[in-house]
């Protein structure tokens, strides 16, 4: 028992050093050329190399990652409550926002270069358009599928439709919310990334970029990298704020078992 | 001793279609019953007849398209906010302490809404008092699903009483438990109805449940339910489990068993 749990722990860790020594056994046996795909030692050496500037473009990323997303929260959190709460405000703006999510919002990257400049805030925007659909339906479904039989507990209490959305609605579609943070958070980061590829000055995006035009492959990789590792512990953070804030919700065995 | 009061609720050729019902056809069609001031009634029928359907009829949850509802000699025309119910799924918020859920009708009916944090303690050793009337002491700090599923029944009765409504629904509240613990809840009702002579309606497809607790039952007939019967029980209060092996109370369930038995072949 003890020793299948610390085969456990130490799985994530084996799989992924035995990934990077296959990439690293993979282009040195077909003598892959590192302008084509450079290996990870190679990778390793840019990052440590160019580990200045990552950091400093990763931190903007977070940055403007975490302000696209935390406008979504805002405006997805409203919004979702308002179409929860309201059949009519539902019904209404349902074709709008299905048309509004079906467009690719690497799209509207050159208008808001248009309306804003290069600059910091097409990469918010981007993030912040790209990441608020799933929160809003998570948080609409959370609030209308209500149980009747607590809604009648209440309104013969007397209580108002508001009443009812504050007292049990909010509080139930937490779980559904913070689900759909685990994706919207993705969501942002996939955001202020093509934000800051195609309109800043800063940014993983931007370095990107940059390195693309001077073929600097092993620091395109090494950018890579960081993204990858910021986008886990981002991850990460969101899943640790869902554990916290929704405990009751995750009260079956089922996902353990 | 029915009958004599003023109706507390009444329901006078009533007819009622759900706005989602397919077939356009009525739940309940010219159904007529009344309750008088702490009476204890309690409705049988065959499943589907209507019965929850006449809880949300009185409680103005639902309006009829026919006929009229009087609560408390008042037209209801919204919500009564003199209500407790119950359900058979005891609907606790999972996210509230049993203690909080039990809170919850406080923060919303008035007197109570406004004074919630002034009174808070005096609320908090409310609920503490219900908990232990019906066997939920020191239970208050545990999640409802953490308790068994009749322990949260006795905590919804609870949360149906706290703010002492004149009217308390239940709908086949204990549909989900054991015999034993059924009886056991028997008791906790009738001792809660005999010291605060709060109106009841319960109901139930517990034909013995029925008589043992109630003054008065009304039997539906199949849908669109009616009122084909209604039988007062005259067995003296106060009753105990005893009363259900007595020839008087067997005969009383025989009776509504054949009028069940009827409703259904009718259909
Ligand atoms: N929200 C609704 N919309 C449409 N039809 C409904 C709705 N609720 C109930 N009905 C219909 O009204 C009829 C009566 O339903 P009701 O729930 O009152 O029955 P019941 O007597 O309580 O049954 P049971 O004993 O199984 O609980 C049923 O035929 C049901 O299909
Ligand atoms: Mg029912």
């Amino acid at each position: 028992m003890k020793r299948r749990s610390a085969t456990l722990v130490a799985a994530p860790w084996l799989f992924t050093v035995g990934f990077f020594l296959l990439w690293e056994i993979a282009c040195r046996a077909f003598k892959v050329s590192s302008f084509v795909l450079p290996p990870p030692s190679l990778i390793f050496a840019a990052m440590g190399q160019f580990a200045g500037p990552l950091t400093y473009h990763s931190l903007h990323t977070l940055w403007m990652t975490l302000a696209g997303f935390g406008l979504a929260i805002l405006f997805g959190l409203l919004l979702g409550i308002a179409l929860g709460a309201s059949r009519l405000v539902q019904v209404g703006t349902y074709p709008l926002l299905i048309g509004f999510n079906a467009i690719p919002k690497v799209a509207v990257v050159p208008i808001l270069v248009i309306w804003f400049g290069v600059g910091w805030l097409p990469p918010v925007l981007t993030a912040f358009l790209i990441s608020f659909f799933p929160i809003v339906v998570n948080v609409a479904t959370g609030i209308a599928t209500i149980e009747p039989e607590t809604e009648d507990v209440l309104r013969a209490l007397g209580a108002s439709k508001w009443d009812i959305v504050r007292k049990v609605g909010i509080p139930r579609s937490m779980p559904y919310f913070f689900g759909s943070l685990k994706v919207a958070i993705t969501l942002a980061y996939v955001g202020s990334v093509i934000g800051e590829y195609n309109a800043s000055n800063v940014g993983v995006g931007n370095l990107m970029a940059r390195a693309s035009a001077d073929f600097n492959v092993p620091l395109l990789f090494a950018a890579l990298m960081a993204l990858a590792i910021l986008g886990v512990v981002i991850y990460l953070l969101t899943v640790w704020v869902e554990r916290r804030m929704t405990g009751w919700a995750q009260r079956s065995n089922f996902a353990a078992a | 001793m029915a009958g004599v009061r003023a109706p507390f609720v009444a329901l006078d050729d009533v007819t009622h279609v759900y706005p989602g019902a397919e077939d356009g056809a009525p739940a309940v069609e010219s159904l007529s019953l009344a309750v008088g001031e702490g009476e204890f009634v309690a409705i049988v029928g065959p499943s589907g007849c209507g019965k929850s359907t006449v809880m949300k009829l009185a409680t103005g949850l639902q309006f009829p398209v026919l006929g009229t509802v009087t609560v408390a000699g008042e037209r209801v025309t919204a919500p009564v906010k003199l209500a407790g119910m119950a359900f058979q799924n005891p609907t606790m918020l999972p996210w509230r302490t049993t203690l909080q859920n039990l809170l919850l009708p406080l923060e919303i009916v008035e007197p109570h809404r406004s004074a919630i944090r002034r009174r808070k303690a005096e609320y908090v050793a409310k609920a503490e008092g219900l908990l232990t009337q019906v066997g939920l002491k020191g239970q208050g700090e545990r999640y409802p699903w953490q308790l068994s599923g009749g322990m949260q029944q006795r905590a919804s009765l609870c949360r149906a009483l706290i703010h002492e409504p004149k009217l308390l629904m239940l709908d086949e509240p204990f549909g989900a438990l054991d015999a034993f613990t059924r009886e056991e809840l028997w008791c906790v009702i009738r001792d809660l109805h005999a010291a605060r002579g709060v109106t009841v309606v319960l109901v139930t497809h517990d034909l013995r449940e029925a008589t043992f607790l109630a003054d008065r039952i009304f039997c539906m007939s199949a849908r669109p339910g009616r009122i084909v019967a209604e039988r007062v029980v005259d067995l003296a209060r106060p009753r105990d489990l005893e009363v259900t092996y007595t020839p008087a109370f067997v005969g009383i369930v025989q009776e509504l068993r054949a009028h069940i038995a009827q409703a259904r072949i009718a259909a």
